[in-house]
């Protein structure tokens, strides 16, 4: 007990003075996880979209299977990312593994079914609403696109901020083909796994107690978006 | 309040709108049938409906009023028969009508953004859709709340932005379902003299309620459907002084007709 409590003194000394290893990590992964889900949601946004408004052969089957790919096992994931870019596979000669690049697309392919899933129940709602509305004015269908995404804005930007938090608490997909290397590809949840079995428990509770607020935080946004929108929007 | 409205609502004569809203007229049904999943809602439906008269489908819930409107503007496909606009598709004349439904559908935007929306999915040019909006909101008496996020206005007001809405381009033919069913009586009101406005304004109306009040304060001809079918189709003071179908004249009465 006087372990835990020394350990969390320190931790929080650390985050207070702004520790430079800690930054550096807590850094790395804010750039990493922001820029797998900007990528996840120019993917995500769209694909779900289409697959709300478009009648094709396989489309309930698709949906299943999205839906299920919100709960991609992270390890699995890493794995099949790692298997791509090793220097046997395919993508080898690109010479991605172990690189932050490498975890920008582990955490990109867990996102996007998040963002997608999320997506097509947003635009599959809007429509039902606005279906013979926009038919009567004539709306094509880029602009009746457009229109149930920029109406659905705060529910998708909701989906996003829900992707960023899966994206910035995975450790699974990351570890495997970021390889947690020192100021290389070390971020906050591959680090306290590291920390925690080296016995340096203070490094890893500082990074704890950043994640922990930094999902406080990204909760708290998405609920005054949400609140946000049903005062102006209903 | 029924009566002052009524003196508020000037006479119209045919001639002076036939020469404006003519181009998407005569509207005919032809033998039209609707039956989704093959339950028949409407049955045999002949119609022409030629000059520029407010036209009041009138009859009770379920009878088929807004399935009649939907076939019309071609938001479904009648299962039997033909619907032309001057010998044209529904789909062809669909660009020349507004349509106003029950329950209003607003986008999640501000009021004067529903408006400029509709008129950037008609192709109107962005620089144009200003002054159209600015004219257009205070056609409807909405001008003070150009800014408002359109989904906080008042049930009366959300629906006179829809009419607002449905007439920015200048329709031929305006089709409104039960504009005002669910609204209290000022509201209700003040939907009906936009109505009335916009007809004196040129465009023909097309509209559908289940409320005898109302299709005497508006109507100048009635189209009385019942279960389905179409049963009269007569000049509104005819129809409400001796009309020809025993169901209409109990429905007049006001009595629970099945």
């Amino acid at each position: 007990m006087a372990d835990f409590q020394t350990a969390l003194l320190t931790a929080i000394e650390l985050v207070i003075r702004l520790d430079p290893d800690l930054i550096e990590i807590v850094w790395l992964s804010l750039k990493i996880s922001l820029l797998a889900v900007t990528f996840a949601a120019l993917i995500g946004l769209p694909l779900g979209a289409a697959i709300a408004l478009w009648r094709f052969p396989g489309r309930r089957v698709l949906i299943i299977l999205l839906n299920a790919a919100m709960g991609l096992p992270p390890v699995v994931v890493g794995l099949v990312v790692y298997l791509l870019l090793s220097r046997a596979g395919p993508l080898g000669p690109l010479g991605l593994l172990f690189t932050p690049t490498a975890m920008v697309i582990a955490q990109c392919i867990l996102v996007t079914p998040i963002i997608a899933a999320l997506t097509r129940q947003t635009v599959t709602d809007l429509h039902e609403e606005y279906d013979e509305y926009l038919r009567s004015i004539g709306c094509g269908a880029l602009r009746s696109i457009t229109t149930l995404l920029w109406d659905g804005r705060f529910r998708l930007l909701t989906a996003v901020l829900a992707g960023f938090g899966r994206a910035i608490a995975e450790v699974g997909a990351v570890l495997i083909v970021g390889g947690n290397i020192q100021h290389v590809t070390r971020v906050m949840t591959t680090t306290i796994a590291l920390e925690t079995s080296k016995g340096n428990l203070a490094l890893a509770l500082g990074l704890g107690l950043v994640l922990i607020t930094l999902a406080v935080a990204v909760n708290a946004t998405a609920t005054a978006v949400s609140d946000t929108a049903r005062r102006h929007h209903g | 309040m029924a009566d002052s409205l009524a003196r508020t609502i000037p006479a119209s004569g045919v001639a002076e709108r036939a020469s404006t809203a003519g181009s998407l007229l005569p509207l005919v049904l032809d033998q039209v049938c609707y039956s989704p999943h093959g339950k028949p809602v409407l049955q045999d439906i002949n119609l022409e409906l030629a000059h520029g008269l407010r036209t009041v489908i009138l009859g009770p819930n379920g009878a088929g009023k807004s399935l009649l409107l939907r076939l019309c503007h071609g938001l479904i496909e009648p299962t039997k028969g033909r619907i032309s606009w001057a010998g044209q598709s529904t789909a062809a004349a669909a660009n020349r009508q507004g349509m106003v439904f029950q329950r209003p559908v607003l986008l999640r935007r501000k009021v004067a953004e529903n408006i400029a929306h509709a008129l950037a999915a008609k192709g109107v040019r962005r620089r144009d859709r200003e002054a159209l909006v600015r004219a257009s909101l205070e056609q409807a008496g909405l001008t003070h709340l150009a800014e408002r996020p359109a989904r906080t206005l008042s049930g009366g007001e959300q629906q006179r932005l829809t009419i607002a809405r449905a007439c920015v381009c200048d329709p031929d033919v305006l089709l409104l379902d039960e504009p005002s069913a669910s609204l209290d009586p000022a509201a209700a009101r003040a939907v009906e003299e936009l109505v009335v406005r916009i007809h004196a304004a040129g465009t023909r109306i097309i509209m559908t309620t289940h409320d005898i009040a109302q299709a005497r304060r508006l109507a100048e001809e009635v189209i009385f459907l019942h279960h389905g079918r179409l049963l009269e189709h007569s000049p509104a003071d005819e129809f409400f002084s001796a009309p020809r179908d025993p169901a209409a004249a109990r429905f007049i009465r006001g009595e629970l007709i099945d």
